[in-house]
């Protein structure tokens, strides 16, 4: 029973972190159609530029602004490579996001070795949790409650503002919400930026406990990935339930079949898209 | 007239090829033979990508299963090389999967479409890294020995008898996949590459077109990666990995989708880029990145197009 909680947990921290960048990745989908290789690959940088803020600063705090960098780095992205001349060429994307994927990786490997790193914990957060049997680290239990609180302020933005109607309007029917004359440009690079600070910003909470390694892009691109091919394309609902899904069947997986664990995963993946080939909340 | 000019330039590239081995050094020999395996895996990716119009992340799936099913009979089942076996079991394998995986990823389109490839094909890099006792884990499979054919007097533990032995599979491979895009066929993939409704219309079963393209696709990979076992000697997971898949995908751009000869052309530009180049820097990665962002910015209709401009010129 406390091998089965423990795992759980593991696996409701890990899905919280796969949300954060599945979020961003699926209303980067949804609303442009842009297939982002580097979206692992903003994750990694996101979180050696914050170990690296935080071996300087000694501030976790200040390490998550390490997130505003990666942010920057989407908009110049999205305005220089994406906004006109690549917007609807699948091909193309996907070729020029997987060479900035082998030139990030390179960069990383330059400039932080090639040793596995890991961010400390700030000292707040750094003790045990004891509940019974059962001890578990309060850093990734505050790592949920951050998850929820992006969570709420996620849906706040899409359900209840304004630019959350375009997003959705954009989602649905692009032509349409340009024909009634909203400036969906704009929204657009925000929707670019936005996924690339919590693609970041995941890299920097995910950095005490998941660590930061050569590989580790490729790795966090394909769950989140599968995450959004779960959920459906577009749809926060669906990646939250996705990101959730995969963190549990990834946590169970890796402790009770490790030798194939990547295939539980892929199995979970199946199953879906045999029910809903759309996803569990795609548009179609 | 213009199928004259082809059929002569494609004759004069065949003859160099022929004198490869007696005139230039081994090192480059071996360099060529790699370059012919990785021809017939680009040009295998554009019957999908170039001419059905699937754009794809998986490829390696096919070419490194192929491997892997060769490298284990080789080394595990028949300790020693067993070539017509191995052959047709690597290349029945790779269909195998792509009869697997089209099942469920043809069902989607687009991005849907890559994407679901993408995860699968790296789902059995995910096997293949972590079943040591099969595969070896990322250490792989090393001592697969080449076959000796005595029959036809052909012992391809050496270089150039290896490299003739590569050279007419290519030939094979390149006349298949020329008929397979020239035929009836080869047209209906063109025309749901066009245009999926009008194809529809005129009565086609646009899902089992393409379900046969897939895995006569896969076929042709699976070739490549009985080839390129024999060639490296070893198998490891990076025959599966994505970075293999996008290396496909840029030789087919980079030499010309849906133009069949084309992606040979890229295959040779990239091995021969990443040959030098790594031998120069430790951070090839990042020029190899640069090639991928450069040729979608300033060759996207790719190398084959634009020599058959300034031919016409």
């Amino acid at each position: 029973m406390t091998f089965f909680i423990t795992q759980a947990i593991n696996g409701i921290v890990f899905g919280m972190l796969l949300f954060l960048l599945a979020a961003g990745m699926t209303l980067i989908l949804g609303t442009m159609r842009i297939v982002n290789l580097a979206h692992g690959s903003f994750y990694l940088l996101g979180g050696y530029i914050g170990y690296s803020v935080a071996q300087y600063t000694q501030s976790f705090t200040l390490a998550c602004l390490a997130a505003v960098a990666i942010a920057v780095l989407g908009i110049i992205t999205y305005k220089t490579l994406f906004e006109k001349k690549f917007a609807r060429e699948t091909v193309a994307q996907v070729l020029i996001t997987f060479g900035m994927l082998l030139i990030i990786s390179d960069v990383c490997r330059w400039i932080w070795g090639g040793n596995p790193l890991a961010i400390p914990k700030p000292e707040l957060l750094s003790g045990t949790l004891h509940l019974g049997d059962i001890v578990f680290p309060v850093y990734r239990l505050a790592v949920i409650v951050i998850g929820v609180l992006i969570l709420a302020f996620l849906w706040w933005f899409q359900e209840k503002t304004k630019y959350g109607a375009i997003v959705r309007a954009g989602v649905d029917d692009e032509e349409m919400t340009q024909g009634i004359g909203i400036n969906i440009s704009l929204v657009k690079t925000l929707i670019f930026s936005l996924g690339a600070l919590l693609a970041g910003f995941a890299g920097v909470i995910g950095g005490p406990f998941v660590g930061l390694s050569v590989g580790l892009d490729i790795e966090i691109l394909l769950l989140a990935m599968v995450v959004v091919i779960i959920g459906g394309m577009g749809s926060l609902k669906g990646a939250l339930v996705g990101a959730l899904l995969i963190g549990l069947v990834d946590s169970f997986g890796k402790s009770l079949l490790p030798e194939i664990s990547l295939f539980t995963i892929f199995a979970a993946m199946v199953i879906v898209l045999a029910i809903r080939p759309g996803g569990l909340f795609g548009v179609k | 007239m213009k199928d004259k000019t082809g059929l002569v330039v494609a004759l004069v590239l065949f003859a160099c090829l022929i004198v490869v081995p007696p005139l230039l050094p081994t090192f480059y020999t071996g360099l060529v033979t790699l370059i012919l395996i990785f021809a017939i895996f680009a040009m295998s990716l554009d019957i999908l990508q170039g001419y059905t119009g699937l754009a794809s992340l998986g490829h390696a799936a096919f070419l490194g299963t192929a491997a892997y099913v060769v490298a284990i009979l080789n080394v595990k089942v028949f300790k020693g090389p067993h070539f017509t076996v191995e052959l047709i079991a690597g290349i029945l394998s790779a269909a195998f999967v792509a009869a697997i995986f089209g099942l469920f990823v043809l069902r989607s389109r687009q991005t849907y479409f890559l994407m679901i490839l993408l995860a699968s094909s790296m789902m059995l890099w995910g096997i293949a890294f972590k079943w040591r006792s099969l595969t070896g884990g990322d250490d792989g499979l090393p001592g697969i020995a080449r076959p000796n054919l005595s029959a036809i007097h052909l012992n391809l533990a050496n270089t150039t008898h290896f490299y003739y032995f590569v050279l007419l599979f290519f030939l094979i491979a390149i006349i298949l996949m020329y008929l397979v895009v020239r035929s009836s066929f080869g047209h209906t993939l063109m025309g749901i590459r066009e245009s999926e409704t009008r194809m529809q219309a005129l009565g086609y079963n646009i899902w089992l077109q393409k379900y046969l393209a897939f895995i006569v696709s896969s076929v042709f990979a699976g070739l490549a990666g009985v080839l390129l076992v024999y060639y490296n000697g070893f198998v490891s997971p990076s025959e599966l990995h994505l970075v293999l898949s996008a290396e496909a995908l840029i030789m087919v751009i980079l030499g010309g989708s849906g133009t069949l000869f084309g992606p040979a052309i890229g295959a040779a530009i990239i091995t021969l880029i990443k040959n030098f180049v790594s031998g120069y820097t430790e951070h090839w990665m990042i020029i190899l990145g640069a090639i991928y962002i450069a040729t979608v910015v300033l060759a996207p209709q790719g190398v084959y197009r634009l020599i058959k401009q300034l031919m016409r010129k």
